[in-house]
This record gives C-alpha cells, sequence and structure tokens, in this order.
C-alpha cells in the first residue's frame, strides 16, 4: 500500500500546502510522483534520520505539516530521542512514515524488522500510531488524521489489496470487527487482519465461531471497543507483526485486567529476536506462528477442554 | 545603566551568580560562557516579540545554560523579576533546561546534538514561507560530539541556509575535562569551512564585534554561517575561570560574595 499512501499525502499536499514531504533516502518509484508535483516542498535530507525529525520539527513550529518518510526501522528507531524531545514535546504534527512492519522486509534480515516500533510509540504520550491495514484504510487514516495537531507515526506494510469485510473503515481510537463469533476474538494489528480473516474462515468450517477486531490506531486506543467485545467472549488471540511485548498483545492484557475481564490471552507475536533467519514474509509468518493456519491451529488447541 | 548589549550581558552575569546562588544548583560556568552571546542576540539582534509568527527563531541546544537565556529573556522584557525568581522552584517551568511553554523559548532543549537540527528546520521553513525572518543557534563546542550535529550541517551547507546563524560557545570545556583532551575539535574553523559553511572567528565576549559580524551575514544568498566565538568558561569570576568543578557546584556564601563583587566592579 506504499504507493497508495504516498498517492494520498500528494492528495493532501494538494489541497493544504503546510504539507511537506522530507525522505532518509527512501521510496524509490514510490515518492517521484510528489517530488515532481512539489519539488519545493520535497527534500531528500540524505541517510540522516535523525536530522530529518529535527528538521520536521523546526518546519513544524512554523506552522508546517512534514511527512517523514523512512523504512520503518530507521523512521523510529534512529531517531527515536528526536521524536521524543522534537514533535512529541513540544506537541506538533510531524508525520513520521515508517514503510514495512514486522518481518515485511523479510530477506533484509532483522536490521530491516520493524518488531518494537509501535512499542515505543506507545509509550509516547500524545503521538497517535496508525497501522492501515489495506490501501482503503490507508487513504482513510490519512484523512482522518489530516488536521490532527499533533505527532503521528505511520506505520505503512506492503498490503496491496483490499481486506475482505473491513472496506476502509477507519476511527481514531476504534476497533473494525470484522463477523461476530462468539467463541474467539482475533485481535490483529493493521496488515495481520489478513491472516486473522483467513483464520477464521478455517475455524469456521471447524464450527468455531470468530469475531476479528482489526486495531488500525492506538493512542487512542479501542479500549471501549475492546473490553465491550471481551466482555463475553473467552479467549481473546492478539496477532501482531510485532514483538509479543509492547504491541496489541500488551495492550489487550491492559484491557483485561484494567476492565476486570476474565478472558484468556493468547498473543501471537515473534517472542525472541529472529537472529540468523531470514525467508519471504510467509516463510517467516509460518515460523513465527501468524500464518492463518497456526493461528487457528493455536485457537484450536486453546479450545480443547485440556488446552490450557 | 545603558542598553548596550555589554551592559545587557554584564546584568544576565548578575542574575545568573543570584539565581544560581538563591536555587543552590549549578551549571554556572556554561551560563557564564554565553553571556554576550545571548546578550547580543536578545538584546540587540533578534527581531520580533514571543508572539510575533515571523519573529526570528532561537534554539538554545546547549539547553543546560538555560538560567542565561532567562536573564536575556527578562532583560528583554518578555519575563518578569517574579517568574525569574522561581527558577528551579517546585512547579516552575523554569528548570535547568529550557521549555518551549515559556513565552520567549522557541523549543525545549537539554539533550545535546538537537537544537541544530531545529534550527536548519526553522530555516527553511522561513525559506519556504517566502520569509526573512532568521533562525539562530548556540551551540556548545563539546556539542559538536555528537553525529547528529553534522548531519545538520551537511544539510544546511547543502540546501545553501542563508538564513541559518550557527553560534558555538568554544569555551574549551567539557563534563569530564577540556574539550582537546577528550574529542579534540581542532581545527574547527577548516572543518565547518570544509563542509561549506560560511565561518567567522570571533571573541564571544566581545559584543560589538558580534553585533557588527551578524549584521554583516549575507542571510538572503549563500551558505549558512557560523560563529566559532571564543568564551570564558565562567567568565567574570575568577575562581571558575576554566574550572570544570563550576560545570556542577552551586555556590556557597562566600563564593556568592565574591563573585558579586568581581561582577559588579567590571560593570
Amino acid at each position: 500500500m506504499r504507493p497508495q499512501f504516498a498517492q494520498g499525502i500528494l492528495q493532501l499536499a494538494e489541497r493544504d500546502d503546510r504539507v511537506a514531504l522530507l525522505t532518509g533516502d527512501l521510496g524509490f518509484t514510490v515518492l517521484e510522483p510528489f517530488a515532481e508535483r512539489f519539488p519545493d516542498r520535497f527534500f531528500n535530507v540524505g541517510v540522516a534520520e535523525q536530522n530529518m525529525i529535527g528538521v520536521a520539527t523546526g518546519l513544524a513550529e512554523a506552522g508546517m505539516v512534514p511527512f517523514a518518510y523512512s523504512i520503518a526501522t530507521f523512521a523510529s528507531l534512529r531517531p527515536y530521542e528526536f521524536i521524543r524531545n522534537g514533535p512529541a514535546l513540544h506537541q506538533l504534527p510531524v508525520r513520521i512514515v515508517g514503510v514495512g512492519g514486522g518481518l515485511d522486509y523479510g530477506h533484509n534480515g532483522v536490521s530491516h524488522y520493524a518488531l518494537e516500533d509501535v512499542g515505543v510509540m506507545r509509550l509516547q504520550p500524545g503521538v497517535t500510531i496508525v497501522v492501515p491495514a489495506d490501501p482503503a484504510q490507508a487513504a482513510a487514516a490519512l484523512e482522518a488524521t489530516a488536521d490532527l495537531d499533533r505527532p503521528v507515526y505511520f506505520r505503512v506494510g506492503k498490503e496491496a489489496q483490499g481486506i475482505p469485510g473491513l472496506e476502509g473503515r477507519f476511527e481514531l481510537g476504534r476497533a473494525a470487527l470484522i463477523g461476530s463469533g462468539r467463541d474467539v476474538a482475533l485481535i490483529a494489528l493493521g496488515p495481520m487482519a489478513r491472516q486473522a480473516t483467513e483464520a477464521a474462515d478455517r475455524l469456521n468450517e471447524a464450527d468455531i465461531g470468530a469475531t476479528v477486531a482489526v486495531i488500525s490506531s492506538l493512542n487512542p486506543s479501542p479500549e471501549e471497543d475492546l473490553a465491550e467485545l471481551l466482555a463475553d467472549i473467552r479467549l481473546a488471540v492478539t496477532i501482531e507483526s510485532h514483538y509479543v511485548n509492547g504491541g496489541i498483545g500488551t495492550f489487550t492484557a491492559e484491557v483485561i485486567a484494567e476492565h476486570g475481564l476474565d478472558s484468556r490471552l493468547i498473543r501471537c507475536g515473534v517472542r525472541d529476536m529472529p537472529r540468523g533467519v531470514t525467508g519471504t514474509v510467509g516463510y517467516l509468518n509460518e515460523e513465527h506462528g501468524l500464518s492463518a493456519e497456526r493461528i487457528a491451529e493455536t485457537v484450536q488447541i486453546a479450545l480443547q477442554p485440556s488446552g490450557r | 545603566m545603558g542598553t548596550s548589549a555589554a551592559s545587557i550581558g554584564a546584568a544576565i552575569r548578575r542574575t545568573v551568580i543570584d539565581q544560581s546562588r538563591r536555587a543552590h544548583v549549578g551549571h554556572i560556568g556554561s551560563a557564564l560562557s554565553v553571556s554576550d552571546l545571548l546578550a547580543v542576540l536578545f538584546g540587540t539582534t533578534m527581531n520580533g516579540t514571543p508572539d510575533d509568527p515571523d519573529r526570528d527563531r532561537f534554539v538554545l541546544s546547549k539547553g543546560h545554560a538555560a538560567l542565561a537565556l532567562y536573564a536575556a529573556l527578562h532583560e528583554a522584557g518578555h519575563l518578569s523579576a517574579e517568574d525569574l525568581d522561581t527558577y528551579c522552584a517546585d512547579g516552575s517551568p523554569l528548570g535547568c533546561h529550557p521549555e518551549h511553554p515559556v513565552p520567549g523559548i522557541d523549543f525545549s532543549t537539554g539533550s545535546l546534538g538537537q537544537g541544530l537540527s531545529l534550527a536548519a528546520g526553522a530555516a527553511l521553513a522561513a525559506r519556504m514561507q517566502r520569509s526573512k525572518r532568521r533562525s539562530f543557534a548556540v551551540l556548545s563546542d563539546a556539542e559538536l560530539n555528537e553525529g547528529s550535529i553534522w548531519e545538520a550541517v551537511m544539510f544546511a551547507a547543502h540546501h545553501k541556509l542563508s538564513n541559518l546563524v550557527a553560534i558555538v560557545d568554544v569555551n574549551g570545556q567539557q563534563a569530564l575535562g577540556y574539550t582537546r583532551d577528550v574529542i579534540d575539535l581542532h581545527p574547527l574553523a577548516d572543518r565547518f569551512g570544509a563542509f561549506g559553511w560560511d565561518v567567522h572567528e570571533v571573541d564571544g565576549h566581545d559584543t560589538e564585534t558580534l553585533e557588527r559580524t551578524i549584521a554583516g551575514l549575507d542571510v538572503e544568498q549563500g551558505p549558512p554561517h557560523v560563529l566559532l566565538a571564543n568564551t570564558t568558561f565562567g567568565y567574570g569570576v575568577d575562581f571558575m575561570e576554566s574550572k570544570i568543578e563550576w560545570h556542577y557546584w552551586p555556590l556557597d556564601e562566600h563564593q556568592y560574595a565574591s563573585a558579586v563583587e568581581q561582577l559588579e566592579a567590571a560593570r
């Protein structure tokens, strides 16, 4: 959904002359349309992510709305303190765009896997996190955050197709529900909605009813939606291409605990740093229990009488 | 008393000594070394009031000299004596590092190595918005150890941010020793020059030369500017000058009296 996301930024820039685009020397074949349309508002700052965020902060203080684009790890982790002391501290509308969340960069290895970006961003009060599930949701999210006067971290994955049943629904601080099964809640972070809905289909064939809750924004987080959902579903399974700590697995645990719910929680995600193991995203998802088949298996085992 | 930058610098030094004594906190040496730089910037150089969107922008990248900045804002009429007396008090916005909710402080700082990027962004914004406003940043020399500074140095030179003026407080001191012994910066002028900046080596306590140098900069075209301002850590108080312990120590009663006597004698 990168080209569609870049197209969305371009559309914002057409109607809002505060919008500028900075890149840390990435975005080949993706950012050219913006660069050609608005050469005075496009800056390749070079391979210098800290400076990119610092410059974006200076631009935003003067009333601009700069987007700062890089691969998710480089956009979030390298300039993290600049983000904290810059747009987060000053409450300025800097848009950080991290492309390729989780294991998306497959063969590129662990330096390119953003496995803690959502977690570290979630720690910063006032930094909104948006993880679109598909291109339609990405467009809706850009629209929904266009006038937000605080920083946003966009984690833009590689999902190019639409998620069936989602239809581009996006509302800040809300979870989008797909299905209404009451045996298990499959709580998916952004593009993992794909695996979650496919797992729901598999479970349905085995007479297990699932509701998929797609979480595409945090800070504000869909706390009330999850609490309501889990009030009468006894098994919650979180699915995220992220470490199991710090992301939506942790968030769901907080909701269950703080609302006094008695749902069991299983967190699917990456549990250890994937050292020395690369491969296609499909392979990696399978290895980390994030394929539709592995998710369905996890649910079925959990629902067996001896599943605990 | 006149309002020359020199006299403002002297007033800033007196406030630094009075407030650090009252609040019983350190960072005195570093606040004294930038006193004349801030006197020139806030007293006679920068345009616009804090609520003017087209004001010149300022970043105290070496945030630990915040007390000198508060004193400069006070001299410029932006911070009352009552507010100044809350320095480091419980609940006060005036801490040991500057916070942007204070009127007149454009950017919060405190973590070294970040301010030049902010100032470069502010300079770029001015250009994009077709404003003649300038962007000033005061950096410490030790801060140049941070790699991110050089990211900003390269960026500003590449984009010819002529409205960006960096002033490096070259006091030769850093937290655990002299800069020449920790990470030697020599030859600093050559380094900035090699990166494409317009470099000026100046006496950081000669306010008239500072004013003249800044006024003579071409801020409409050409490269960004850096003033390498040679300063004295602990300037004006003989037992503090070039003594690293005054990065840390507060003043006792006897030291305070001696410092005040020296500063007043020099006015």
